[in-house]
């Protein structure tokens, strides 16, 4: 592995990808520090959701960089390489397996050797059993261990996606859109889970709810037409003329 | 003591359903060479030869079934091309039951066979070098579609063909083998394909001995196949199989190589299918380009589906009944409907029995329970 170029955990420069000409992400330019919580905002088709894209490698840019640990090039990298890599991310839409129980989903994300002929011979250890254990704990979904996801309620598969995150036990988590439909209690305690695990892991957080970026209390991009158009602390940006224009569509 | 522990470790994974059904093969193992061979033929209990060639016939299609379970059960992937990894089995040991064949040929070639002899050819292609040797056959009923399975997948799951576009190209690879196949300059007997067998390692292939052990031989097989998909699914690898096809980009998200657990289940699937073709040949006594039809793959699916999907014993049992249907429809007045009786059963499984046979007793089977947890939770409530 080469040299490290930058102390940031995640180092955008110049980031640019145009699908059949429209420009979703233009010239982007994003760092995340180490530990840091970071909660990026915009108007739908601002880019977030391609951005995330970019940097787990399901799309490639045209042209910049993306820089992981500040060595490590994510453009050269798959999906389950930069998964491997210890970035996780969280869907939109809460996607988890729904014909395996909610332990089952975890013990598949849980940190592991992932290659075949380990999972074909795989012996449980009591490490995993205690890993598990406790996420189920944070997660609260203990008394539902046993149930198939596809049973669990929207907020609830919505936590297990958390939980698995965790299980993952990544470096950078990517976290779309935690809350959507949810109720303001399950916000709340979301908001909460997310605060607790920021502080071990560097965590990005896209997010339409301004209640619940301001419970996140933390630094906030907002991204427009692919670029980021300001930055700072939530009150600093809300007040910012350029980013009322654009959330009120002038 | 260690083989011990394995064989419980592998026996505590079996549910009831496995063992039901390992059960009645074994009972098959021992019965059927006794109610063949040994009560004479006048007994009410006798078992005929013809109906030993034709159970052997069913439970090679059964061995099939599993196979395509395991990928399209499992893995979701459909594939549409089974048909042409069992008829690759069947001609690896059709090519070295026409070795046996020696100088008993219409043309009594030492080394050549008929067709080879009458197309006027004076030595043995490179090809068929080592098929007189049965373990060399033996190895090639599994690597030859292994092979192709291997590289067929690595091209098309390192690409992320997926779907209903994988099922049309399986179906476009059987199509093309059935065209090479019919082909006289391929050598593999063109349009009559490979038949005439006389002896399989020295014992004539017509004698009732020969077709019992077939029959036995074929049942262990289907054991094996059993065992072998069912150590798959239960371990962590079966898992994540299942994880890819419910969610496959998640599945991929979470750091798993999906391509690589798709490769290894379609090649080890091949396998199984290139073992129950090898297995069929010396039963039905031919084999020719017509098993790579792009029909008979679609078929196997049919069985899977009428079976239970995702439940291995289940496509067993689909493949049983279906030709066992098949047979008693096509030897009736009713022959010239069949094709579209297996249509109709098709359709009304998809319609009515989604999970299958197997699947709908289970549902069945819980529904019961539940009903009497819940009864049993109310009453001391009361």
């Amino acid at each position: 592995m080469s040299a490290k170029v930058t102390d940031y955990l995640l180092y955008l420069d110049g980031v640019c990808v145009a699908f059949d000409g429209f420009k979703a992400i233009n010239s982007l330019n994003l760092t995340i520090r180490p530990g840091e919580m970071r909660a990026i905002i915009g108007p739908n088709g601002a880019g977030k959701t391609t951005m995330m894209d970019i940097i787990t490698g399901k799309t490639k840019p045209d042209v910049g960089d993306v820089l992981f640990d500040g060595s490590v090039d994510l453009t050269e990298l798959d999906e389950a390489a930069i998964a491997n890599l210890g970035i996780g991310r969280k869907f939109q839409k809460p996607t988890v397996f729904d014909m395996h129980t909610v332990e089952d989903n975890l013990r598949l994300a849980l940190k592991m050797d992932r290659r075949v002929r380990r999972t074909l011979f795989w012996k449980t250890s009591s490490g995993e059993e205690e890993k598990l254990t406790k996420i189920l704990a944070t997660i609260r979904l203990t008394d539902l261990r046993e149930t198939l996801a596809g049973g669990l309620s929207h907020g609830q598969k919505q936590w297990l996606e958390i939980g698995m995150l965790l299980a993952q036990d990544p470096k950078l988590l990517l976290v779309d859109e935690p809350v959507a439909g949810m109720t303001d209690a399950e916000t709340e305690a979301t908001a909460e889970l997310l605060k607790e695990i920021a502080k071990d892991h560097s965590v990005i957080v896209v997010e339409h709810d301004m209640a619940f970026v301001r419970a996140l209390d933390c630094r906030v991009t907002v991204l427009h037409e692919g670029s980021v158009l300001a930055e700072g602390a939530l009150d600093s940006v809300s007040a910012d003329q350029r980013v009322i224009e654009v959330y009120l569509g002038r | 003591m260690h083989r011990s522990t394995l064989m419980s470790r592998l026996f505590a994974r079996i549910d009831s359903r496995g063992r039901i059904f390992l059960g009645l093969l074994a009972a098959g193992i021992v019965l059927m060479p006794i109610l063949n061979l040994v009560v004479p033929p006048g007994s009410p209990l006798h078992v005929p030869t013809w109906l030993v060639s034709l159970m052997g016939k069913y439970l090679c299609y059964a061995i099939l079934a599993i196979a395509l379970d395991l990928v399209w059960g499992y893995c979701g992937i459909l594939s549409l091309g089974h048909g042409a990894f069992f008829a690759l089995g069947g001609y690896a040991m059709g090519m070295y039951l026409m070795r046996q064949i020696g100088t008993r040929g219409v043309y009594g070639h030492p080394v050549l066979p008929d067709f080879m002899v009458f197309l006027n050819w004076k030595e043995l292609p490179w090809f068929w070098y080592g098929f007189d040797m049965f373990p060399f056959a033996l190895a090639m009923v599994v690597l030859v579609p292994g092979l192709l399975a291997f590289a067929f997948g690595w091209l098309a799951f390192r690409s992320r063909v997926t779907g209903v576009y994988l099922s049309i190209i399986t179906q476009a690879m059987t199509y093309a083998l059935l065209l090479a196949f019919f082909r006289n300059d391929m050598g593999f007997g063109g349009n009559n394909g490979l038949t005439d067998f006389k002896d399989l390692l020295g014992f004539s292939i017509q004698s009732n001995g020969m077709r019992v052990t077939l029959l036995v031989v074929t049942m262990l097989a289907l054991a094996l196949t059993y065992l072998v998909a069912r150590f798959i699914v239960t371990s962590k690898a079966g898992k994540v199989l299942l994880a890819v096809r419910d969610a496959e980009s998640r599945t991929r998200f979470l750091g798993f190589r999906v391509e690589h657990y798709k490769l290894f289940v379609f090649t080890i699937s091949a396998m199984m299918a290139g073992l129950a073709g090898a297995l069929y040949v010396p039963q039905v006594g031919i084999i020719n380009p017509s098993e790579f039809q792009p029909g008979n793959s679609i078929e196997v699916v049919i069985w899977v589906a009428v079976g239970g999907r995702g439940t291995l014993v289940g496509a067993a049992v689909g493949a049983i009944l279906v030709n066992l249907a098949k047979t008693l429809f096509t030897t009736g007045a009713l022959a010239p409907y069949w094709l579209f009786a297996l249509g109709a059963l098709f359709l009304l499984t998809t319609l009515f029995l989604p999970k299958g046979v197997i699947g709908t007793l289970e549902e069945w089977r819980n529904r019961k329970r539940e009903k009497a947890a819940l009864a049993a939770n109310t009453v001391p409530a009361e």
